[in-house]
């Protein structure tokens, strides 16, 4: 057989033990390094050991949404960035592109997704769903229909929402600060 | 061709005096390699200067050589049966699938009656009876389970694998062996298929491109934006994932999704089969479910076939330097008919797995870690000024975010020499690095602690 470690061009440095870590963690550590966030989202690691494991809170600054506290579970797979991460909404918030159950209709969540972009991406998409709530694509279709045809009454409709109101008859969780 | 060899001969042969003297004679009958032999014998116009050929070539691939071969699919049946037919003595094969009868089609080193039981074995004791004289050692579990040192008894490493997650695994492990210890560099030929697109390719981990070097290349996963899954199902797919992505953590809330669990994919059939009646497709099958849920790409023998082939052709020249081997991608598309391009994939400076330098910081033996990291921020070379490091326990001291930091801060006061043990390597990311930064620390000093 071919000593093939003989075809290496350049000598490197000796003994370079690395630690054991997957692409997944590395790749997430550099998008957590070039994380910077506005002061209107932070992020909450429960175990700071378990960095594929975090939460999201988004607070507008501006907007329909203005007050409200947001907050989002992100979970990452071993398969990242190749595959999304995993985002989910853990409040139920009166939002045309959020359902009741917190599944987020963002597009690069899904069928958009490409590896070359990061986490940051991911939550700059996700407060602007905050800023611009889209009825166009709509995962709550009564708050599309709402915000389509009245946006004035939609207006109160997120407010009385976020102060844990009802809703056409569907109660919402208080989300002000 | 002695004892090592009989060992792998299964009972069912070796048994009977008579058929035990047939074997004997039929494994003492060199001219059963003469067709392999006719290139092991002599060079030809391409073959590499440091080919020998003759016998010590042919002792090598027939007594010496282990090859791991990783998956006992579609691609790891052929994979198996090529090997042993040119003369690969010593198979290893790992696989933590077991036999389901949709694979009979095209692996064929299956029967009915071995459904249920692991591919793994069933492939090797298959191998063994058909091929008098090969040995395969089989493995029923994930690779990931097995240690490095594991890894390290092999020359070579055969892939023929269907999931990304775990080639990425052994992608990643064989080019930390080959960093380590540039002995330890395991050739990786890697065999892939979807349908009627495959290709095989050979990585040399650290010398030529890797497997994660290329994984932007790859087609995500086949993904429906979810407002339409929600509102406006028009395919059978769509009902399905409504099912799958919607529906189950709605009803079963905490309860994950398995998808091996036939009983998890009959709930989805009934609930996308419903709602696909509710607005008239058709087209929601038992079949297509699971094949959605799994994101199965129908397997085509034939592909499998060509692949396996090709990755089998590159173990023997890499084996047996008979020939130049694969430099170092082969892609094959035959959907509308037979193409194959070759070309050489070139090594991502920012790959995180192969790509980053690999650098030796000193340091004095008493040095907390903050007056490391201030060295490293001081460094030229570097050019960095907010470094995330990660040791082999995790975060070792991230600057952000907040939690980490934290979590993080009160090793800067401890002595860099108690955090880590000697020889432990540090990874290194910055915002003004492409990807990353591999450091060895070497002590330079034995200076008492100041006081
Ligand atoms: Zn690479």
């Amino acid at each position: 057989m071919i000593k093939l470690w003989s075809v290496k061009k350049d000598e490197e440095a000796a003994n370079k033990k690395k630690p054991r870590m997957t692409a997944a963690q590395l790749r997430v550590q550099k998008d957590l390094t070039e994380l910077e966030l506005p002061s209107t989202m932070t992020t909450h690691f429960p175990d700071p050991a378990d960095v594929l494991n975090f939460t999201l809170t988004i607070t507008p600054d501006e907007g329909i949404y203005k007050g409200g506290v947001f907050k989002f579970t992100f979970v990452i797979s071993g398969g990242y960035p190749h595959e999304p991460p995993k985002v989910r909404c853990t409040q139920k918030v009166y939002h045309p592109n959020l359902d009741l159950e917190g599944n987020v209709c963002l597009n690069i969540l899904r069928e958009d997704w490409k590896p070359v972009l990061n986490l940051s991406s991911v939550m700059i998409g996700i407060q602007y769903l905050f800023l611009e709530p889209n009825p166009d694509d709509p995962l709550n279709k009564e708050a599309a229909e709402d915000l389509r045809r009245n946006r004035e009454g939609f207006i109160r409709n997120v407010q009385n929402s976020m102060k844990g109101g009802t809703v056409k008859g569907e109660t919402f969780d208080r989300v002000l600060k | 061709m002695t004892a090592a060899v009989l060992n792998g001969v299964p009972n069912g042969i070796a048994s009977s005096s008579s058929s035990s003297s047939k074997l004997a004679s039929y494994l003492s009958d060199e001219t059963r390699f003469a067709s392999i032999d006719k290139i092991l014998d002599r060079k030809g116009p391409w073959t590499d200067e440091r080919f020998e050929g003759g016998q010590g070539t042919k002792d090598f691939l027939r007594t010496q050589s282990k090859i791991l071969v990783i998956g006992a699919g579609g691609l790891g049946c052929e994979i198996l049966q090529n090997l042993a037919l040119t003369g690969f003595n010593d198979i290893h094969v790992i696989d933590m699938d077991t036999i389901d009868i949709s694979n009979l089609n095209r692996q064929f080193l299956f029967r009915e009656v071995d459904v249920g039981k692991s591919k793994a074995l069933v492939a090797a004791e298959f191998v063994m009876n058909r091929v008098p004289g090969v040995k395969v050692t089989p493995y029923h579990g994930k690779i990931q389970d097995h240690p490095i040192s594991f890894y390290e008894q092999f020359n070579i490493v055969v892939a023929g694998l269907d999931s990304i997650s775990a080639r990425r695994w052994i992608n990643a492990t064989l080019v930390q062996m080959a960093q380590e210890d540039e002995e330890q560099l395991k050739p990786l030929i890697d065999g892939g298929t979807e349908g009627f697109k495959g290709q095989a390719r050979v990585i040399l981990p650290t010398v030529t491109s890797c497997y994660e070097c290329s994984i932007d290349m790859l087609t995500p996963p086949t993904a429906f934006p979810i407002c339409t899954i929600a509102n406006t199902p028009r395919l059978p797919e769509h009902c399905i994932e409504w099912a799958s992505v919607l529906e189950w953590p709605k009803v079963h809330k905490d309860k994950k999704l398995d998808t091996d669990d036939p009983d998890h994919i009959e709930w989805l059939y009934q609930q996308a089969s419903a709602r696909a009646a509710q607005f008239k497709i058709e087209g929601v099958t038992w079949a297509l479910t699971q094949g959605v849920v799994k994101n199965i790409i129908p397997a085509i023998a034939s592909t499998n076939a060509i692949i396996a082939a090709s990755c089998c052709n590159e173990a023997l020249k890499i084996a047996t330097a008979c020939a130049p081997y694969l430099n170092n991608y082969m892609m094959y598309v035959g959907n509308d008919s037979v193409y194959t391009y070759t070309f050489e994939h070139e090594k991502r400076p920012e790959c995180p797995v192969c790509g980053g330098e690999s650098l030796t910081a000193e340091a004095g033996r008493y040095w907390t870690l903050e007056r490391f990291i201030e060295s490293l921020t001081n460094r030229q070379d570097l050019q960095i000024s907010k470094p995330s490091l990660s040791y082999s326990k995790g975060a070792l001291f991230w600057p952000s975010p907040p939690d980490v930091f934290e979590a993080t801060k009160p090793n800067l006061d401890k002595l860099l020499s108690d955090l880590l043990d000697e020889e432990e390597g540090i990874v290194v990311t910055d915002p003004a690095l492409p990807v990353s930064v591999n450091l060895s620390i070497k002590y330079v000093d034995a200076e008492e602690p100041a006081q």
